[in-house]
């Protein structure tokens, strides 16, 4: 019930809005009530933390609701969370009152209809993360489309029609394929949709369907991670997205691509992951160099911070396919850490954008100087987003590395390049902030820009909280990943041992395994 | 015991974050709180140091190794925040907490008119904190939170005055340059853990001594781990080829030249591979740590001898002395390279302190052939930096003479006679350089200009009594700890901490060593005497062996258009503009647009409209139809 309420409750303010409206409210009350409810919102998913462990599971399933919905179809009203989408539940809740607050003053036209089309998205975003019907499952991952084309269709940039056609066009060929992949296992499945009754009978669709399966959810995961190289929609859209727009991009919509990777393919099809991890993890590797060094020449601030995302996830990818703890705890904890510091440099480029209407890194420097406050928020984002240890980012990205070290379902030569990733996102990073923190602040449009208003602190500074506490203590937030993340190891193990072995069995991963087995 | 090392630790991190948070407020106040914290934390240091005494000459277990809490845990990884403190750690932390305390109560007055006032302090306060992290880690992977730690530090301290584009630039290269290592260091704890399945000191050593752990790359794996370690030491510790960041690090704030960039930052990798000693010696890859190590001090201590800004004479000098205790650990004798790096410390923060003090007194000039005669203006000044000049030339008696001495006579002892002469070149080449500094600097004419003679002055008492306190170790402290050569204090206090290896038991006599590195120091300094007492350097080099060392052998244009600009232009127009743009976006995802396009574009042909045209082709459909049905099918 509790999890309905934070799915729907959203949707309910987004009615509210319309309700306002009508009634001729001003816009700080339209503005004032979307922005309650997103906090409400986020106050009450704070419960499914706090008493998570408390609460009952369903095969591994917490706040589960299970209610049939169109009978004659098998197809239910089933949603709950685990220790994996928890986290990116709370992330969603969380990220959506900053994103309010932020746009206060930026939308220029149809105030209501922006944050109603915000609240519907928070809606389909969360329902994605908590659906365990797979025919569910999709209605909430296309009906994401919906609100987003107007995000960036009306509010957007100059070229927003041709990026948000983009954007939904790209979506719709994955999700043609997925669906495919949906009614197969429906029929699989008994004629239900229900993922968990699904998961007991993995093991029992034949390898060679596994394959075929794998590929039809993967390219539809991969297209929204984006991996490369099904990734040039994202600088586009970025680019045209208001602030707020970008943020919920970068920080939550992407990860519906990963997740769905942990949900289907990985536990679904082991022996579709075998047969084409070779190929995954090429490409999250050249995604994480390419990202970073095509990052590195942009002259756009969110044309860099979009490509930076192609880089962090190619890191995300690489540690789900690593397969054991390390790998697949870092990359779940990176997809939130990448949602906390890729949100804030979008926030923090959208604040500068609102001063100056430009976003090109040349027609800033010495920033430092006139916003001090500004560069200290901006230097700490930089800074997760490099890695640094003792902030949010490193964490994930060491267990990554880590973990597809010892993983041995790879080469590690794969680790040895996807290391260097660490060294290029200093330079992109580190050059970009130079460029427009450091130096003269001799453009006189710079010298009179005001520094951080209390609102936009006050929408920075949850952010950095998390990035400074996941960086200091993850462990609240790696153990409930922990026990979630146990099933896709064993199942993975199991099923694929002897091949994996074959391939690349030194004695260390024999011993990783054992004792990943042993769990 | 724990709450003394919990308090040194926070301390800075208190300071730190008050300065941090209400630097604005507080002023010149913050100041105060820096040096405050920083002096808790040397009294702490002082309190463990002689409890961990006493404990020694009780027999008891004199090291103190436990975690504070788990850091990271997923299935059979588990990172702990974890302290340890043995008799090297206390070397480390009374060089960090002492020299540092030293330079943060100069710094009060070197950047009493600066903006940034407490922004430099806080920075300072967090870069002790994380060199503390540094050097009280249990494991590796702690320790790798506080070697990035202390490149934050530099990084923003090198850029400190960031409207300065040079500033930016060196923070910049220093950040990239040591991630560059870093990238080295990060695989290394890797293999250890692959091998070893911990990153704890403790486990590992102990491990690698009985040959307990997993062969990951076989034979090999310990060379693999110990060398990739390397790598990470010689991007921090600014070793061949990745010593071009630390000259130019010299754009920072002179005391943080002294502090991050002479006594204790630009050692970690140093104290990394003693920490690591064991792997170090059962890998058998000091060769390698020492040849890095010698040629590096060789390569610097040349570059030395042309620059004629003081600071950077002093940065190619620390390149050239990390370079020494490279050679230490390199070739085993763990004890003498943490030894010169201890002596080091006190001498070279002394003369970059000193340094600071000539460019305080001379409106921030640099370059020595605008200088001359400064003796009798700056009297303190000049006394303490002779002081750090003869020690670091190597005076008979003085601390430079003990450690290097100590430094070359095992590189001998353990077969390494090339490496020996090397070193000895570069003690002559130190000798030289530092006195040319020295005899241009302070003595002959002054070549002053005018309206910079006019408020030529010493430095204030918060200043030049620091210069003093400082020179007192750098003139005496190897004399102290150094006196007994294989039997003196300083290895009684570090000896069990490190693996013994065959050939450091003292097989020879040390006079015959210690006669020839007097008369190559002599050497060197008779030399910069006869050239540069009366003259001051020219402006252009001469020949072609002084142009290229002028240039620094162009090291840093060769990796720019080798790596630099390469990657540059492959990004912009390779990756993005050709496989992002054309390739990718114009024609595949344009190219399927395109297709779909035209073949919507064909087909709308059929779909003409006209009633007639679709009657026409239904009749022709029914007729082939039937006509194959009829007469071909049957």
């Amino acid at each position: 019930m509790l999890l309905t309420i934070i799915i729907f409750l959203p949707l309910l303010g987004a009615f509210l809005v319309a309700a306002a409206k009508c009634i001729n409210l001003g816009d700080s009350a339209l503005k004032g009530i979307a922005f309650l409810v997103s906090l409400l919102t986020f106050v009450i998913s704070v419960s499914l933390y706090l008493n998570f462990d408390l609460v009952p599971e369903n095969a591994g399933m917490k706040y589960y609701t299970d209610i049939q919905w169109i009978e004659g179809l098998g197809i239910k009203y089933q949603i709950g969370i685990d220790g994996i989408s928890l986290w990116i539940v709370l992330l969603t809740t969380f990220l959506m009152p900053i994103c309010i607050l932020a746009s206060w003053n930026s939308v220029e036209k149809s105030i209501s209809g922006f944050m109603i089309a915000l609240l519907a998205l928070e809606t389909a975003m969360i329902g994605v993360f908590c659906a365990l019907d797979m025919f569910l499952f999709f209605v909430f991952w296309e009906s994401i489309l919906i609100p987003m084309y107007f995000l960036i269709g009306i509010w957007g940039g100059r070229r927003r029609i041709y990026a948000t056609i983009k954007f939904v066009l790209y979506t719709m060929v994955g999700s043609a394929l997925m669906l495919v992949g949906i009614m197969y296992l429906y029929f699989q499945n008994n004629n239900s949709f229900d993922l968990l009754q699904l998961y007991g009978l993995a093991g029992s669709i034949a390898p060679e369907r596994q394959k075929l399966l794998f590929l039809a959810f993967f390219i539809a995961f991969a297209i929204k991670v984006p991996l490369f190289p099904f990734h040039t929609w994202l600088p586009d859209a970025h680019v045209e997205a208001p602030t707020a727009g970008s943020v919920i991009l970068a920080g939550v919509l992407l990860k519906m691509g990963t997740y769905g990777i942990v949900r289907f393919c990985l536990p679904l099809f082991p022996a579709g992951v075998v047969a084409y991890t070779p190929l995954v993890v090429t490409l999250s590797v050249i995604g994480i160099v390419y990202g970073a060094l095509v990052a590195m020449v942009q002259p756009d601030l969110k044309k860099l911070v979009a490509y930076s995302s192609v880089s962090h996830l190619g890191f995300v990818i690489l540690g789900l396919f690593a397969l054991n703890h390390q790998g697949l705890q870092g990359a779940i904890l990176q997809m939130v850490n990448h949602g906390l510091s890729t949100g804030a440099l979008f926030l923090i480029v959208g604040m500068i954008y609102e001063r100056r209407h430009t976003r090109m890194i040349a027609d800033f420097g010495g920033l430092s100087k006139s916003m001090p406050v500004f560069a200290v928020f901006f230097m700490i984002a930089t800074l997760s987003s490099i890695g640094l240890p003792g902030l949010n980012g490193f964490v994930g990205e060491f267990m990554i590395l880590l973990g597809s070290f010892v993983s041995g379902k790879f080469s590690r030569i794969y680790v040895v390049i996807a290391t260097s990733g660490v060294v290029f996102a200093a330079v992109y990073m580190l050059w970009m902030f130079q460029r427009v923190m450091f130096g003269k602040l001799d453009n006189p449009k710079n010298q009179e820009l005001k520094d951080l208003s209390i609102r936009e602190i006050a929408v920075l500074v949850p952010i950095i909280v998390f990035i400074i506490w996941i960086g200091v203590y993850p462990k609240p937030f790696l153990s409930k990943i922990e026990k979630s993340v146990n099933n896709i190891v064993i199942l993975n193990t199991k099923d694929s041992s002897k091949s994996v072995l074959g391939l690349v069995g030194t004695s260390a991963d024999l011993k990783t395994m054992d004792l990943n087995s042993h769990e | 015991m724990s709450s003394t090392i919990i308090l040194l630790l926070i301390s800075p991190l208190v300071g730190f974050l008050i300065n941090g948070v209400f630097g604005k407020l507080i002023g010149k106040v913050s100041s105060v709180i820096a040096c405050v914290a920083i002096l808790i934390s040397l009294v702490c240091s002082v309190l463990l140091f002689s409890e961990v005494n006493n404990k020694a000459e009780h027999g008891d277990v004199s090291y103190f190794d436990s975690s504070l809490y788990e850091w990271i845990s997923a299935g059979d990884l588990s990172v702990e925040i974890g302290i340890r403190v043995d008799s090297l750690t206390l070397v480390m932390l009374l060089v960090i907490t002492g020299v540092g305390f030293l330079i943060h109560v100069y710094s009060i007055g070197y950047m009493h008119d600066d903006h940034g006032y407490a922004r430099y302090f806080s920075y300072l306060n967090l870069f002790v904190f994380s060199m503390l992290i540094l050097v009280l880690a249990n494991n590796y992977v702690m320790m790798f939170i506080g070697w990035e730690g202390v490149g934050l530090c530099s990084y923003l301290l090198i850029g400190f005055w960031y409207e300065k584009k040079s500033a930016s630039d060196a923070g910049k290269k220093a950040f990239i340059v040591n991630r560059i290592g870093d990238f080295g260091f990060l695989l290394g704890i890797f293999t250890l853990f692959a091998a070893f399945g911990s990153f704890g000191f403790e486990k590992i050593f102990h491990d690698a001594e009985t040959g307990h752990y997993v062969k990951v790359f076989g034979e090999n794996t310990l060379k693999i781990a110990t060398l990739l370690l390397f790598v990470g030491a010689i991007g921090k510790s600014a070793q061949i080829p990745l010593y071009v960041w630390l000259p130019d690090a010299m754009e920072g704030p002179t005391p943080v030249s002294a502090l991050i960039h002479a006594a204790t930052m630009v050692t970690a990798g140093v104290y990394m591979i003693a920490r690591s000693s064991v792997l170090f010696a059962l890998a058998e890859t000091g060769v390698y740590v020492a040849w890095i190590g010698v040629l590096t001090a060789l390569l610097a201590a040349t570059m030395a001898i042309t620059a004629n800004d003081i600071k950077r004479v002093l940065a190619y000098s620390t390149v050239s002395q990390l370079g020494y205790m490279m050679v230490g650990v390199g070739v085993g004798a763990y004890v003498s390279g943490v030894f010169h790096l201890v002596t080091h410390a006190f001498f070279k923060g002394l003369m970059f302190l000193a340094a600071g003090s000539v460019m305080h007194a001379m409106s921030n000039e640099l370059d020595m052939r605008k200088m001359g005669g400064l003796k009798s203006k700056l009297p303190v000044t000049y006394w303490t930096f002779l002081a750090g000049a003869l020690a670091i030339a190597g005076f008979p008696g003085l601390s430079g003479f003990w450690s290097k001495d100590e430094i070359l006579h095992s590189a001998w002892d353990g077969g390494y006679h090339a490496v020996f002469f090397l070193g000895l070149v570069t003690a002559a080449l130190t000798a030289f350089y530092m006195f040319r500094l020295i005899f241009v600097t302070f003595h002959g004419q002054s070549r002053v200009e005018p309206h910079v003679e006019a408020h030529l002055h010493e430095s204030p008492p918060v200043m030049w009594v620091p210069l003093v306190v400082l020179a007192v170790p750098s003139l005496f402290i190897g004399l102290i700890l150094g006196w007994g050569g294989h039997d003196s204090a300083f290895h009684h206090f570090l000896g069990d901490v490190f693996h013994v290896t065959k050939h450091q038991e003292q097989a020879s006599s040390s006079f015959p060593f210690m006669l020839v590195s007097t008369i190559v120091a002599t050497f060197g300094i008779i030399s910069a005497y006869i050239l540069y007492s009366k003259s001051s350097p020219k402006d252009e080099p001469e020949n072609f062996p002084m142009e290229l060392l002028t240039n620094k052998y162009y090291i840093d244009e060769i990796y720019d258009t080798v790596f630099v600009k390469p990657i540059k232009g492959l990004s912009q127009y390779g990756l993005w503009r050709i496989v992002d743009v054309v390739v990718i976006d114009f024609l595949c995802v344009g190219g399927v647009a395109l297709f779909t396009r035209g073949v919507g574009g064909l087909l709308r042909y059929i779909q003409t409209g006209v009633v007639q045209s679709y009657i026409l082709s239904m009749v022709i459909g029914i007729v082939l139809f039937l006509g194959y049905y009829l007469f071909i099918y049957s």
